[in-house]
Formats: C-alpha cells, structure tokens, sequence
C-alpha cells in the first residue's frame, strides 16, 4: 500500500491532531477567546467524523491502523460525545473562573488517542493509543487545580493508571516475544499454531491491563476516588467515550488476534463480568454520594458489556457495541444533570441533597429518574434494551447462567437507583438551588429524551450498524 | 379495523400531553388548573372506555385466534404487534371500565400534586391496555415491566405513614420475579427464533427446558397475583396504596398474573404445567384456606381485604391449572368478578376513611345507623365477596371448583372450604362496621354517601349483579378462544 494510501485511511486521526495542535498555538495567543476555541474543537470533531463514517475502508501502515466498520461507528460515536463535554465543561469552568484553554485541546487530544485505540491492528498502535488517551484524562481530571480532591484524583488516576499501562506493556512484549510479532492477524496465526503458555501469560495482562481502563472489577479500585474528585463535566465525559474505545479495542485485539484461545480469555471474562456485576451492585448500596454511586454503577455496566464480550461471538460483540452506546447516552446525560445543579453556589453531590427536586427542578428531576430507571434497566428505557442485547447474546452461548447472575444483580442495584427517584419524588425538599445553566440542563434533557423514548426509533438504525461493526471482527 | 388497538392503548397518553400542555401554559399549580387537569383526565378514560366497548361490539367471537391484529417490524427481530382474543379482550374492557371510576374516586381526596397523580394513573391505563393487547414478548415484557413505575410512585407520593416500605417492597418483590421472567424470554427468542406469541403458542419446547422456562414466568406471575407464599407485599402495597390506588392494583394489576398464566404457562409449556399442577394446586388451597384465615384476624378493614383478595385468586389459579373448559372459563370469570367486586370493596373502606381517616375496625361500628345507603352498598359486595349466588361471585367459583373436580377431588374440596371461610371473615367485617349501637363519639356526625360516591359504585352494582344473573354475556366472548386454548393443552398433553 502507497503512503498516500495510508493517509486516506487516517483521515480522522490527522485531523484531530491538526487541529488540537492549531487551537493549542491559537489559544497561547488568545486565551480568552473561549468560544472560538469551542467552535473550532467541535468543528474538528465534526469533520473527523464525517471521515470515519465516509472515508475510505482497508489496513494501513503496515497493519498498524484499521479502517473498518468497527472504527467508523465507534468513532463516531467517540467524536459526539466529545463534542459534547466540550461546551459542559467550557461553562462550567467558566462559572468557576478558571480559564483553561487547554481543556478543548486536551478533549481533542483524547479523542484522537480513543480514535487509534479503536482502529488499532497491531499492539504498537495499541499502547500509543492508549497512552495518548490517559495521558489526556489524567490532565483532565487534575483540571480543576485549586482543588484538593482533583488534585488528589488525577494523581490517583495517573499513578494507577501507568501501573496498569506497565501491565498492557509487560502482557504486549510477552506476547510479541512468544507470538513473534505485534500485529494482531500474525498474532491469530500464531496462537492458532500453539503458540503456548507464554502467549496466554501474556494475554492475560493484556486483558489486566485493558479491565483496569474499562474500570472492570477487580481492577476497579480508581473509579470511585477519581469520579468523585474529578471535575463533574470531565466525569461526564471520561465515564463515557474512553469506556466505549476501551471495550471496542478490547473486542479487536481479543477476537482478531486471540480468536483461537477463545476458550480461555472467555472464562476470564465471565469473571470479571460477574464480579464487576457483584461489586457494582454490592458497593452501591453503601454510598450516599452521586459521584461515586455512579461510579460503581458504572462498574457493573461495564460487567454488562463485558459479558457480551465474553459470549465470543458476532452477536455478543453487536451487544457490546449496543450497550456501550446507550450506556455513553445515559452516563453523559446524568453527569450533565450533576454538573448542572448547586445550591448557594455548592455543587450538590449526595443523594440527600436531591430531597425534593421533583418540585424545584422537574426538568432536571426528570431526567435523573429516567437516567436511574435506565440503568436499572426497566424497560422501555435504554438501558432495558442495552442488556436485552447482553443477556440474549449470554443465553444464546451457553451463558445461561451467568445471565441470570447478572439479571438478579441489577436487582440488587435498584435498591440504589429506587432510594434517588424515592428522595426526589417523595420528600420534601429545602429549596434554593440555583438555576441551572442552559448548556448542561439542555445536554441533560437531550440524554434522557434520546433515552426514552428516542432510544426506540434510534435502535432501529442502531441495530445494523452495530451489526455491521461486530462483523468487521469476523467472529461467528 | 386496524389502529383501533393502539389507539385504545395509547388513548391514555393523549391526556396525559393535554395535561402537560395545560400545565406547562397555567404556569401554577392553581385550583383552576388542578380542577382543569382532572376533568382532562376524566374525559381521558371515559373515551378510552368508549373506544374499548367499540372493541367488544366489534370483537367477532366466533374467531378463537387474535383480532385486530397490528405488526409492523422493529428492530433485532422484535415486532409490534398487537391483537386481541377471548382471553384478553375483557380485561381490556375491565381496565377501561375501572379507570374513570379510580379517577372520580380520587376527586377529592387526593389533594396534593394531583396534576402528576392524574398523568401516573393514565400512564399505567396505557401500560396495563398493553399488557393485555401484545402479542410480541418483549411489547409484552415492556409494558408489564414499566408498569412498576407509576405504581411505586402511586403507593410512594400519595400513600400513607409506612408508603415508602410499601413502594420498595412491591417494587423489589416484583421485580425479581420479572428479571427472571426476562431470562425465560430471552432463551425462547434464542430457541425459537421469534418473539412472536401466536408463533409461540403453537411452538413445542423440549419438555426438559419448559420446566425451566415454566419455573421462570411462574415466578413471576406468582408474585404478581399473588400466590402463597410469595403474597406478602401485597397487604402492605393495599394498606398503604391510596384507595384509587388499591383498587388498581386488585382490579387490574393482580389480573396480569392471572393473565399471563392462561397466556404462556399453558399453551407455551404444556407439558411442565401438567407437571406442576400438583404444586399449584397445593400452592392454592394453602392460599384459600390460610390467608382466609389470616384474614379473619385482622384489625385493619383493607389489610383483610387484601388478604381475601389472595385467597380468592387462590381459586384463579386452581381454576387455570385444571386445564379443562370450565375450571379456565371459571378463572377468567372470577378474575374479572374479583376486579370488580374487589375494586368495590376498596372504595367502601374509602367512602369511611376520606371522612375519618382510619381503617381501623375498632373504631367503627353500627354505621347503619348513620349511613344505611352505605350500609347496603357495602353489604351487596360483602355478598359479592363471599359468593353468593345472584352476584357475579358465585360463578367464578363454582366454575374453578367444577373445573378443580375433574382434576382433583380433594383440592376442590379443600377448596370449598374456603367458601366457607370467605363468609366467616366477611360477615364478620361486615357485622363489626355496620351493625351494632353507635357508640364511637367520633362518628356521630358521619354523613351518608354523596351523590359523587352513589355514581361511582352504581356501574360496580350493576355489573356485579349482572354478571351474576347473566354470565354468559362473558362465555359468549370468550367460549371459543378458551375452547382452542383447552383443546391445544389437552392435546400436548395427551388427555
């Protein structure tokens, strides 16, 4: 393949890293220019997606970038919602005075390391990606630099986050060292030579390395502290997208370069599945802030999606994509609804700080039960749908079991979601929020309307090109 | 006609716009607007009430299969679709007939936030007319499973002191049960290919997984009719409930259960229910005689009704199980003669407790002497409760203990015991409440029913008698669709 060849395929990437290098020199000379800044990002991200979803399709760079119907729709899917943290988060810094021009550009710049992890084809391409996106949302999460507790979370983040990128290393170079070579296709062969032990020791810090990035438990650990310490429009946006790229990248490497030890990397996967299901659920109860709540709430999402994952087949996969997408929705939509509330000026951040919000903020309200209902997974919300996908994938391979493990555990987690929707609706309230500002109250009930009943017509289009993406695995 | 279905279904949801609307222009919640948004909700059932009798005149009951059929293709596989059959088609006609009468009956004693009282009662119109009309699993599965919400916010907003026990329980209980429902459902789609019900009525699942797949629907229309021993959320939801409330979940919601039931147990695992009907029907004479007892010893006037409402579906179940013409004609009576006679009683204890604001028995007695026309009121359906003949209780229970006969002497036995047992607790109530001197201070100025309340519980009269003197105005719809459900069942199951 001709370079120019390449570059076609990289459409998306190249543009992403023009710009966040172009609005990097413009903001050093105009810091203050905070709207050029949000338009110029969200146009960039505009035009990388109409790259991913039209631009050319094949391999490139010696196997090291993949353009295929898996990168498009997860890029696309990457590229909205960060085009949505964008002006979350402009506004909210703003409200707070602090004036980071960097933070488009960092967005940016996570964007593009989520755009490699998902057209990934090889482990080189892999880790950069990877690295490009933490190193992005460690900043991120440090943005908000007067405060103890986000200082605290982003080195929190930082430090265990390249723990486990030590591991995705040590797993890759394993790999390459038993399997001869870093590129998934060469890998595949390999493995379905025998490759051995060796290449399967490596495979599972590999899977370590990655469960760490999705926040799957056991290697759950950071999730709470750092949500609850991050600045909430930057929750909003990392509990999201780099979710979403982290399972996609997940998905490839597993089943296009590991597809013959399918049986293996399936039981790990159900047991970080349900344990990450069981922590979720179990945690949850126990915690009176929102952050963190969704935090674990988050986790045993992520054991959802993981158990679509390990049902090792097309379908499976299909359900991942799903049910990270509409996941993405709803986790946006409710750190929206966070960041757009505060009382006298003080972000209201524990479930009894909501107590009658039903009667002073019925838009916001509203959407927060219909993001609780969703992720309680009551139908016809989309969280209902998101699983429908998980679990039927689970039966229909033979993880019958599993499923039902993971049915009654979002039982157990109702609990929680119930006790928000009891507080809002049911008690009485104090009064005195301060009116919630236009970006995030407009984001918020966007979300909650997409997740019903917008969610019912979208599936639709959905359904397909979630089913053409997983097929770009060749799984069966 | 098609559209007629969905249009009935979603009626509802029409109000619920006009109310926003309204709401969304009044600006305040004035006594005005509160006034404009029940009238709104009012009209709303009354035209989903009359669209539901142009239903039933148009239902051909000749036709055992599904009418009115609706299918549009979704997505993954999943259809809409909707139709209804003998079967269904009169719990349609229930629900639309309960609602207006749930909504006058809360004209006045619910005074708080009765813009959103009004829209949760015509989400839940739309979400139980669903229930009954769809014919896809997962339509199925949605409207059932959604339906929890308008009801947790029922029992949870406008309930009594112990309203937030109440609502988690009822929301928790049913809840697990679903879930597992849901895994059922997602390995039939798995199995079978189609989430289609008419598909899977006719579709034979290994008899080794219908026991599974039986195990997983039964726990959930377990919890929901409630059987013994899974019963116990429902005395707390009805005790705590708001009367409206009370009386949509005994009128309708407990007849999903019953539904659902006659809808997939029987014809989708035929073999399994031949194998658990010893179970069920130890499962429902344990309820006719144990909660009839457990009944007899309460002091609350609505937890005893709620107790008696188990052990009368208690007969419901025995009734389906029997798997012959008359114990499934029988249940399906009794389901929708409990709807209304149930219903009734819930607004009697309403008519006393919107003017004293207790339930206790103690403190009532010797209300005859003040109310009489209450007195009667409450007597008819006293005797609609204990099955006497005249009133539409009787039928459903001399039909599910016929049907029970044929099947097992002793369980229809046993059964009959609870009739006795209905008219201890029953005549006991009644004799405590009403009879006697007037001795409580408190109730000395207690008035007798208003003309609001005599129209609410006219139409009940009317149909508990009719019922009563004519059921075959019921047979006559479903005779046929319970005809093919028998006979594919005995068929399956080679008797």
């Amino acid at each position: 393949m001709t370079f120019s060849a390449d570059i076609a395929l990289a459409g998306p990437e190249l543009v992403l890293a023009i710009a966040a290098l172009v609005l990097l020199v413009f903001g050093a000379f105009a810091p203050r220019a905070t709207t050029a800044m949000t338009i110029g990002s969200i146009g960039a991200l505009a035009l990388a997606a109409y790259f991913a979803a039209f631009g050319t399709q094949g391999r490139g760079f010696a196997g090291g970038l993949v353009a295929d119907d898996a990168s498009a729709f997860s890029q696309v899917a990457i590229f909205i919602a960060s085009a949505i943290a964008i002006p979350l988060g402009q506004k909210w810094f703003a409200q707070r005075n602090i004036r980071n021009f960097e933070f488009p550009v960092l967005i940016l710049l996570a964007a593009l390391g989520m755009a490699m992890m998902v057209s990934a084809g090889d482990l080189i391409s892999l880790y950069i990606g990877v690295e490009l996106q933490s190193l992005a949302l460690y900043v991120l999460a440090a943005m908000h630099r007067d405060d103890a507790k986000a200082s605290e979370a982003g080195l929190k983040y930082f430090v265990l986050g390249a723990l486990s990128s030590g591991l995705l290393l040590y797993g890759a170079s394993l790999i390459y060292g038993f399997a001869g070579s870093t590129k998934f296709d060469e890998i595949a062969v390999a493995v379905q030579a025998g490759a051995g032990t060796g290449v399967l020791f490596g495979l599972v810090f590999l899977i370590c390395g990655l469960a760490f990035k999705v926040s799957a438990a056991p290697f759950h650990m950071w999730t709470p502290d750092v949500y609850e310490g991050a600045p909430t429009p930057v929750v909003a946006f990392f509990a999201g997208a780099p979710k979403l790229a982290a399972m996609v990248l997940f998905a490839r490497a597993l089943s296009e370069g590991f597809s013959g030890a399918s049986a293996q990397w399936g039981q790990v996967l159900v047991i970080i599945a349900l344990l990450s299901i069981g922590v979720g659920a179990f945690a949850g109860l126990a915690q009176s802030n929102l952050k963190r709540l969704w935090a674990y709430s988050s986790i045993a999402n992520v054991g959802y999606a993981v158990l679509g994952l390990a049902s090792g087949s097309a379908e499976g996969v299909q359900a991942m994509f799903v049910f990270m997408v509409l996941y993405m929705v709803d986790v946006t939509g409710f750190f929206a609804c966070l960041s757009a509330l505060s009382r006298a000026g003080k972000p209201m951040e524990t479930i009894e700080d909501m107590a009658g919000l039903m009667k002073e903020r019925p838009g916001i309200a509203l959407a927060m039960t219909a993001f609780s209902l969703s992720a309680l997974g009551l139908p016809p919300f989309s969280g209902f749908w998101a699983k429908f996908y998980v679990f039927k994938a689970a039966i229909n391979s033979g993880l019958g079991v599993a499923a039902v493990i993971g049915l009654v555990g979002s039982v157990v987690a109702a609990f929680y979601y119930l006790r928000l929707i009891k507080v809002m609706w049911f008690d009485g309230g104090v009064g005195g929020t301060d009116k919630p500002p236009v970006e995030a109250k407009t984001i918020a009930i966007a979300a909650a309307l997409f997740s019903f009943p917008l969610v019912l017509g979208a599936l639709v289009f959905i359904d397909p090109l979630a089913k053409a993406a997983a097929a770009a695995f060749g799984l069966v | 006609m098609t559209g007629l279905l969905s249009l009935t279904t979603f009626a509802p949801l029409l109000g619920v716009a006009a109310i926003l609307v309204l709401r969304f222009f009044a600006k305040t919640d004035d006594e005005k607007t509160v006034s404009a948004g029940k009238w709104i909700a009012f009209v709303t059932t009354l035209a989903t009430l009359a669209l539901s009798i142009v239903l039933v005149a148009e239902f051909d009951p000749a036709n055992p299969g599904f009418q009115f059929v609706e299918d549009a293709n979704w997505f993954a596989g999943i259809h809409y679709r909707m139709g209804v059959d003998g079967i269904s088609i009169l719990f349609v006609l229930l629900t639309a007939f309960l609602m207006p009468i749930c909504i006058a009956a809360s004209w006045k004693s619910i005074e708080t936030r009765v813009l959103e009282y009004m829209i949760a009662f015509l989400v839940l119109e739309t979400l139980v007319i669903g229930v009954f009309c769809a014919l896809d699993l997962v339509l199925f599965y949605a409207f059932f499973e959604f339906g929890l919400v308008p009801m947790f916010l029922i029992i949870g907003i406008w309930g009594g002191k112990r309203r937030v026990y109440a609502a988690y329980k009822f929301f928790l209980y049913t809840l697990l049960g679903s879930v597992l429902m849901l895994a059922a459902i997602l390995g039939m789609i798995g199995i079978a290919g189609t989430s289609s019900i008419p598909e899977l009525m006719v579709y034979k699942f290994d008899p080794a997984l219908q026991t599974w797949l039986w195990l997983a629907f039964f726990a959930s229309f377990a919890v929901k009719m409630p059987m013994w021993p899974v019963h116990t959320w429902l005395p707390d939801a009805h005790v705590e409930a708001p009367t409206a409330g009370s009386v949509i979940l005994a009128g309708i919601l407990l007849k999903m259960g019953g539904y659902g039931l006659l809808r997939f147990s029987l014809p989708m695992f035929p073999q399994a229910s031949e194998f658990f009907t010893p179970l069920v029907f130890a499962m429902s004479v344990i309820a006719i005689i144990y909660t009839s007892l457990v009944a007899f010893r309460q002091t609350d006037i609505k937890k005893l009704i709620a107790y008696s409402s188990v052990a009368h579906m208690g007969f419901v179940t025995m009734g389906i199980f029997s798997g012959n013409d008359a114990g499934v004609q029988g249940a399906i009576f009794q389901m929708l003669s409990h709807g209304v006679i149930a219903s009734a009683l819930f607004l009697c204890v309403g008519v006393v407790y919107d003017r004293m604001h207790t339930r206790e028995i103690a403190f009532y007695g010797g209300l005859v002497n003040r109310m009489p026309w209450y007195a009667a009121v409450f007597m008819l359906f006293t005797m609609g409760n204990v099955g006497l003949p005249g009133t539409s209780g009787f039928v459903g229970e001399i039909l599910t203990m016929t049907g029970a006969y044929g099947v097992s002497t002793w369980t229809a036995i046993f059964a009959a015991t609870g009739v006795i047992l209905s008219a201890v607790y029953a005549l006991s109530l009644y004799r405590r409440v009403i009879f006697g001197e007037l001795t409580n201070p408190a109730l000395a100025e207690i008035g007798d029913l208003d003309w609001r309340e005599v129209a609410i519980f006219a139409p009940l009269i009317a149909s508990t008698l009719y019922l009563g003197i004519y059921p075959a105005a019921v047979f006559d719809l479903t005779q046929a669709s319970v005809d093919n459900l028998v006979a594919l069942y005995s068929a399956a199951i080679g008797a």
